[in-house]
Order: C-alpha cells, then structure tokens, then sequence
C-alpha cells in the first residue's frame, strides 16, 4: 500500500548515487570556478547548473531567510539583462528553468536544448558578479517570498512542527533555523541585506559549474572560459566557518497541538554524523541502518514489528540523509492505529528499537537492500538531471568527486556489524528530540 | 536512450522549431494484446506503463472509495505470497510496481532489470490476476485509508477540491472524491473489493507503454504472460459527466494563515479543432513558467502570490478548464480580483502577436524534452494512446502548435475563457470575501 499518508513528509534516500552512465570530468578555472561535466549523448539536450557554496545556514544572524530571498532576487536584472529576462529568454528557447536555496547550498538551473547552452552560460554569468537590484523589485519579491512561506509552513501544521523540532535539535548550529526564514524576519528584510549576502557570498570562487547532456569537456572548458573565465575572484569570499552544534545531553521533548491536524503522530530525530570527505563509513552504516529499520513500508523491521504484529501503527518509518555539511539527523516516525495513544506508540518504538539491537541484522534483508543498491546504478544512469543534482550537492557538502564516485561501493561493503555498531551509538535518547503531533483537543487522549 | 533527434540544430539564441522524432513500435501480442513500445537497449531495463480504463468511475453506488481500496491491496499478498513474502521477492529482485488510481484509470508503473525481468514479471502477473485481498491485509490497508481521509477533512487544499468537485459534476462520481468517505470506506467488504478488481482489470480496459532494454517479440510474450489471462470485459464506464458551472464566489470557512482559491468553469474537447489554439491561448494566460499573464498580474507585479496557473483537463467524461493559488486572507480578495479582471481581459482581446510567438516557442522548444528517461517516455506513450493519437503525433504535434495563428487564438479565446461562468472556491479567513452562491 502506497497511499500516501498527509503528515509524512518526503523521504528522499539517495540509496546510490552516480554512476557511469555519463563521462565524468572535471577541471577548475583559473579565478576558481569548479567545473564538472556529465557527457551523455542519448539526447539533444543539456541541464546547465551553477551551485554556489553558501546556503541558509551561512547567514549572519537575524537575517534569516535572506539565502533565499536573494535566489528569487537573482531573477531580477542584472547589469546585462532585465528583470525576469533571463527566464523569459530560456522559456522563448523551449526551455526551463528554476533555482533552489538549501542550508549549505544555493543552486540555479535550466534545461533546454544542448545547442543552446552558449546562451544558457551568458545569463548565467552576467548574475554571478553583475546583480542590479532596485527597490522596485524588492518589495514585490519579499511579500512573494512570506506567500510561498504561508503555502509551504504557515498553511501546513506539520511542516510548522518541523520548523520547531529543528529548532529543539540545534541549540547554536544554524540548521536550527528555517530556510525561508522566521517570518518575523523574512517580512523585514531589506535590499541592504540582500546585497551585503551577494556581495560576501557570490563569484565564480565560490561555485560550482555542473553541464551534464550531449557536450564534450573541451567545448564546455571554452564556453566557460569565455563567459565565467573573465569574471575575477569575489576576494569576500572565505571558507565557510560553522558554529559546532554542542554535544546534546539530555533529550528534548516536545508536544504539538494544531486544530488542522488530522492524523497523529511521533517522531523522533537524533543527531547523527554526516558523509564527510574521505570519511563516509559511518554515514554508509547508518543509510542502511535506515532502510533495514524503516526503509519499506512492508518489509522492514518497524514495518514488521509495528503494522504487522502488534498492529500498533499505521505507518512506521525511518530515515536518514548523510548528504549535509554538517551534523545531521536520523529518525524515526510512528503513525498510530485508531484507539492507540502516542505513549503507547512511542513505547511500542522504543520496544521495537530494543528488539532490533537484540536480534541484529537479517542476513536476507541485507541481501536485498544490497541489491536494491546495486540496482540503482542501473536505474540512476536514465535520469541526467538528478545525476548532476548529485554532483552539485555532493561537491557543496564537503564532499570530493572522489568521495561521491565511491558512495556506491562503500554502501556496499557496509558489514552487519558496521550496522549494528553504528545502531548502538546512534539510538540514545540523551541525544534526540522526540516530538508528539496531535489534534487539537486531543491532548489528553494521546497520553 | 530517448530517441529524440532535433531537425535543426540552429545557432545559440535562434528559437527554432525543433522537431522530436521517437521510433515507436506497434506492438501486437501473439495473444492479441497490443502495446507501443521504444525500444532503447544503452541500460538494462524495461519501464512499462499499463493504464486499466474506467478507475474509480466504476465505483458500484453505495460502495465509494472501494476501487481506491482495491488497488490499494493489489500488492499486499498474490498468489502463493502474503504481503511480506510478496514484497520481500520484489526489492530481491530490485523491481518496482506503483499502483495509482483515479477517477479514470488505474495505472502500474513497473521497472525491473533485464537480468531478472521473467521473475519480476511473473511476479507482477501474480499481483495482477491472483491477487489474495487477505481479511488481515484489507483491516491494515484500510485503516491507511481512514487516516489519509481524517487528514484530507483538515486540510485546505483537499476541501478546495472536493467543494468544487461536489458543486460542479451533479450525480456523476466525479463530484465525490475516489478515496470515498469514513462512513463508506468503513463498510467495504472483501467481497466488495473482489467485485471492483473485476470490474476493473480486464482485457478490454488496457492501454501498454514500453521503453527500455526489450524487442519487440519479447514485448509481446512478456505481455501474454502478464496479462492474457485477465476476464476479456469490463464493468460498463461512467458515461459524460456533463459539469455545471454558473459563476461566482463560494467561501467555505477553515482557519488558516493562507487561503487556497480553487477556480475554473467547463473547457475544450481534445478533439475540438481548436484545440491546439486553445492550448497555445491557455500557455500564453496560465502556462507554467514566470511568463504567463496570470503569473505576471498576481506574482510578479503584485506579489500576492507565490505561484498561479490555469490548466486545459480534459477528463475521460469532462472538459475543464482549471487553476489555483494561495494568498494571505488579508490579500486574496485582491488576488481573485486580479484573476476575474485577466479572465475578462482575454476573452475580450484575446492575446498579442508577441505573446502567441513565445507561447509557440516555447511549447515546440520544450516538446521533445519531455521524452527524458524510459519511465517518462512509458507513461506518454500510454497517455497518447488513452487520448487516441497514433505515433506519428509526435512528429506532427509541433507543425500543429506552429499553425496556430492570432486569428485563431483570438476566436478561441472569446469561446473558452467565459468571465461570467467563473467559480471560485475560497478555503479560509479571507477579509472582504463573501459567498455569492
């Protein structure tokens, strides 16, 4: 059963990542630009990407949201091009575009014919050092920015819920704050700030140029030694210098009530380690610790223990992404049955938690996420676009092309004792947020 | 590999027309089951799409949400295998089987790697003509059921939809949602289920795109093995849903920053000459992208908004012509103003010589870019064939989009867009907004 059910949000396990479909290479150019080029000629058309390294979680305090504030503002003119021409002139090519603004990284793409990506790269350039914002643009653009927060967290309990168990998880590090921003102050922010980010934050010295579709390496490197290769190094630009999130010692519990909410829930996040460079390991052990635990909604241990045998929940889940800059997150999710409350609910995980460090891993269940793994580089090779997605959040992670080249096997070769190792230091509670998510009104009927 | 070749490959900056061409193959069965199929042999594996005519349309009175139940249940248990052995085979052989339903069609989305595919195909055979529906797999699934409509009662979206859809279509099973109701969903039995499965899945109800690492002649036995053995015939379909709508504003009240607006009226048959014209009108008013009108009024210029289209639906048994936004309750009268004043403003002038040339260029540019992946390409072939295109419309479709001229779009759009049929469904708090009907 795939329904999906409203108060989950989207798991995305990259199970794999690339793989060798496409031609890698990569080079730099002399003002620092990274480049990396995914050759596939299977058809005629290319993604263009520029990702640069700073994302919400390099903001200066009390300017919150203002990472992504300035990616919408990135579509306004520039000293070559108007406001919004730069969109227009990539749809009136058949082509489309969009941008996006995580915690470490800020990205921009159009996918259009590959005979257009000469154009592609001359836009594209012209925003890297030639932004020209007006105030005009900036009201319009601000109160668009607090709509899409409304639509995306306001409007939605749960994504308002999640806003607040980040918060409990982070106690200094900024992915404690959202990446719209806290509306307080995404509504007050000003072209002062958008310009100082851009200012401190953008050149081609601190990004990544990701062409993946029907090019070759050497016109790539000429295209954009042409159109990037003219435009000096951002000399604002420093290495990016995170707060360390202290060490967690005594759990955090929250308890959320929204009349909007129709389903209950618990979830439960720890603190976990991230891929790092020449150091993924830990983060492979745990990927499959996820899937092994709660990566399917039928076989997996939750799946078993949970909606099968007890039949205490409806949905049970866990889920892990190493993919981040910094520490990260594992968790947990459990949906109770109609009559169960959260405290049964939680108990019942934390039961099934138990039961799995005392039984270990199933040897089948590893086989077939093994599999599954192995397939993935199969499937992974038909779609270009979420290759070149891995590329630029890798690289913007910390991670080396080396490092995302070995994912695939170092995901592999993860032994049941890695898992199970790395499940008896990842499960203490002194280190998570637990959080239970209920009806309005229905507070006392969940304890 | 995506088949695509561009005509002309033209210099940087040139909006030309480009022009897709796919190899498609008429695939029939030695057991008369008939499919297109692209082959592409670069990656070993095959995505098929089956599309099961009629969906939730065929709902039995009395008995809504049983069809969404019964495809619900499809995989939990076939044959020989409960729901965990039946999905343990299935992530061993690192195949997957999606399962939507709606309320025109059921569809299975498959992907599984030539290396096994005769295990992941019998397999998905065994899903699709011996599935158990077991009394413990129907209690589980329907209580996920239960739960997703407990929280669609909460959210704005969900209500904006089923308001319109309940005001619009009469006594048609478009008016109620295909996921049924408490009281409904509640009462289903097995038998019920075992019911709309035979309603449901038959010989005459299906429509199969292939693309992948397959030949023909292995497409046509895989396909005898897989669905030869389903009952020839099918329940009867819904017949036209013959929609009603007389214009003005309807406010259902739900307390929430942001209120959703829901808005359209009757649209254009597929068929209908001016089709094409009305698709090119529509991209220019309602299209995706930053560029439409709707975007410019709402978005750009005003900032109400964070996204706002329009969309030509065209339903197995109604033509529609539909679009959404969310605005703030302080600021979504304001939008719907906007939005009522642009629906007149087209009917009445119809659109520029300028906006038509980009709407083209547009359209044909991004046509053949579409064809991106074998699961993409599976999916079109089995749309084109529910629509009743032939293959070759893919190589006619942009000549067809470039002979769209002003004139047309002009006549068109005084036919489709219809200011005084306009309804809106507003979920929220909105200040100065009150229903007119």
């Amino acid at each position: 059963m795939r329904r999906f059910i409203a108060v989950i949000f989207p798991l995305v396990v990259a199970l794999a990542g690339p793989l060798r479909a496409a031609e890698v290479s990569s080079f730099s150019l002399e003002n620092g630009l990274d480049v990396v080029v995914l050759e596939d000629n299977r058809a005629p058309a290319v993604v263009h990407m520029v990702w640069y390294r700073v994302g919400s979680a390099d903001e200066p305090r009390g300017v919150s949201g203002i990472a992504h504030y300035l990616e919408h503002l990135m579509f306004k003119a520039t000293d070559e091009l108007e406001a919004g021409e730069l969109s227009a002139t990539v749809a009136r090519n058949g082509g489309s575009d969009n941008a996006f603004t995580s915690y470490d990284y800020t990205g921009y793409f159009q996918r259009v014919a590959s005979d257009r990506l000469e154009l592609m790269m001359k836009m594209e350039a012209s925003r890297m050092d030639g932004l020209a914002l007006v105030p005009e643009d900036i009201a319009t653009e601000r109160d668009v920015v607090i709509e899409e927060r409304n639509q995306r967290t306001d409007n939605d309990p749960g994504a308002l819920f999640a806003e607040q168990r980040r918060a409990a998880q982070y106690l200094s590090h900024p992915y404690g704050i959202p990446i719209i921003g806290w509306k307080h102050e995404a509504e007050a922010l000003t072209l002062e700030d958008a310009v100082a980010f851009y200012e401190q934050h953008y050149g081609p010295n601190n990004a990544i140029l990701v062409v993946a579709g029907d090019v070759n390496p050497d016109d790539v490197r000429k295209l954009a030694e042409t159109y990037y290769g003219v435009i000096p190094p951002n000399p604002n630009v420093e290495p990016r210098k995170r707060v360390i999130e202290p060490p967690q010692l005594a759990e955090r519990r929250l308890s959320y009530a929204d009349p909007r909410i129709g389903q209950a829930y618990v979830i439960r996040t720890y603190l976990a380690p991230e891929r790092d460079a020449g150091a993924q390991d830990e983060a492979a052990a745990l990927t499959l610790l996820s899937e092994l635990l709660g990566g399917s909604a039928t076989t997996s241990f939750f799946a078993e223990k949970l909606q099968f045998e007890s039949q205490t929940a409806i949905y049970s889940a866990a889920f892990y992404s190493g993919l981040s800059l910094d520490d990260t997150t594992f968790g947990l999710i459990v949906v109770p049955s109609e009559g169960v409350s959260l405290a049964d609910a939680e108990a019942a995980m934390d039961k099934a938690l138990a039961d799995f460090l005392e039984t270990g891993v199933d040897m089948q269940d590893l086989e077939r996420i093994r599999m599954q793994i192995r397939a993935s580089e199969i499937y992974g090779q038909d779609n270009l676009s979420s290759l070149a997605r891995t590329y630029g959040a890798g690289l913007t992670s910390g991670l080396t092309i080396e490092d995302i080249e070995a994912w695939p096997q170092i995901l592999g070769a993860v032994t049941e004792d890695d898992i199970m190792q790395a499940a008896a230091k990842i499960f203490d509670r002194s280190n998570a947020v637990t959080g239970w998510v209920m009806p309005e009104g229905a507070e006392e009927l969940m304890q | 590999m995506i088949r695509v070749v561009f005509a002309a490959l033209m210099a940087v900056a040139v909006a030309s027309p480009l022009k897709a061409e796919i190899d498609i193959q008429e695939v029939t069965s030695p057991g008369g089951v008939k499919a297109w199929l692209v082959q592409e042999d670069s990656i070993p594996f095959l995505s098929l799409q089956i599309r099961f005519t009629g969906g939730a349309s065929l709902d039995p009175s009395g008995k809504r949400g049983v069809t969404n139940l019964m495809t619900g249940l499809i995989e939990e248990g076939a044959g020989d295998l409960d729901a965990t052995a039946f999905a343990e085979a299935r992530d061993g052989l690192a195949a997957s089987f999606d399962f939507n339903v709606w309320a025109d069609a059921m569809t299975v989305s498959a992907r599984m790697l030539t290396e096994n595919r005769d295990e992941a195909i019998g397999l998905l055979r065994e899903a699709l003509v011996n599935p158990r529906f077991d009394e413990d797999a129907v209690e589980r699934v329907r209580a996920q059921v239960l739960s997703g409509l407990r929280s669609d009662a909460t959210d704005p979206n969900s209500i904006a939809g089923q308001t319109f859809d309940a005001m619009v279509y009469g006594d048609h099973p478009y008016a109620s949602t295909s996921d049924g109701n408490l009281e409904s969903v509640s009462a289903l039995s097995r038998d019920d289920i075992v019911a709309a499965n035979r309603a449901l899945l038959a010989r005459d109800r299906i429509h199969v795109g292939a693309s992948g690492d397959i030949s023909a002649e292995e497409l046509g036995l895989l396909l005898d093995r897989l669905l030869g053995d389903l009952p020839e015939t099918g329940a009867p379909l819904a017949g036209p849903a013959e929609p009603t709508v007389t214009g003005g504003v309807t406010v259902v009240p739900f307390e929430t920053p942001q209120s959703v607006a829901f808005f359209g009226h009757t649209g254009i048959a597929r068929d209908d000459p001016d089709f094409f014209a009305a698709f090119v009108a529509n991209e220019v008013f309602g299209g995706s992208g930053l560029q439409s009108r709707l975007s410019e009024e709402v978005r750009e210029k005003r900032g109400l908004t964070y996204g706002v289209g329009s969309y030509l639906v065209n339903y197995d048994h109604a033509d529609m012509l539909l679009g959404q936004f969310a605005s703030a309750n302080d600021r979504v009268a304001e939008a719907i103003d906007v939005v009522k004043a642009e629906w007149a403003n087209i009917a009445a002038n119809g659109v520029t010589q300028e906006e038509l040339s980009a709407a083209k260029t547009y359209l044909t540019g991004a046509y053949p870019l579409r064809f991106d992946g074998n699961g993409p390409i599976a999916r079109i072939l089995v749309g084109m064939q529910a629509t009743g295109l032939t293959p070759d419309y893919i190589s006619t479709r942009n000549a067809q989009i470039e002979a769209v001229t002003l004139q047309d779009v002009q006549r068109v759009s005084a036919r489709i867009y219809q200011p005084e049929n306009l309804q809106f469904i507003v979920v929220g708090q909105p200040d100065g907004l009150e229903s007119t009907n």
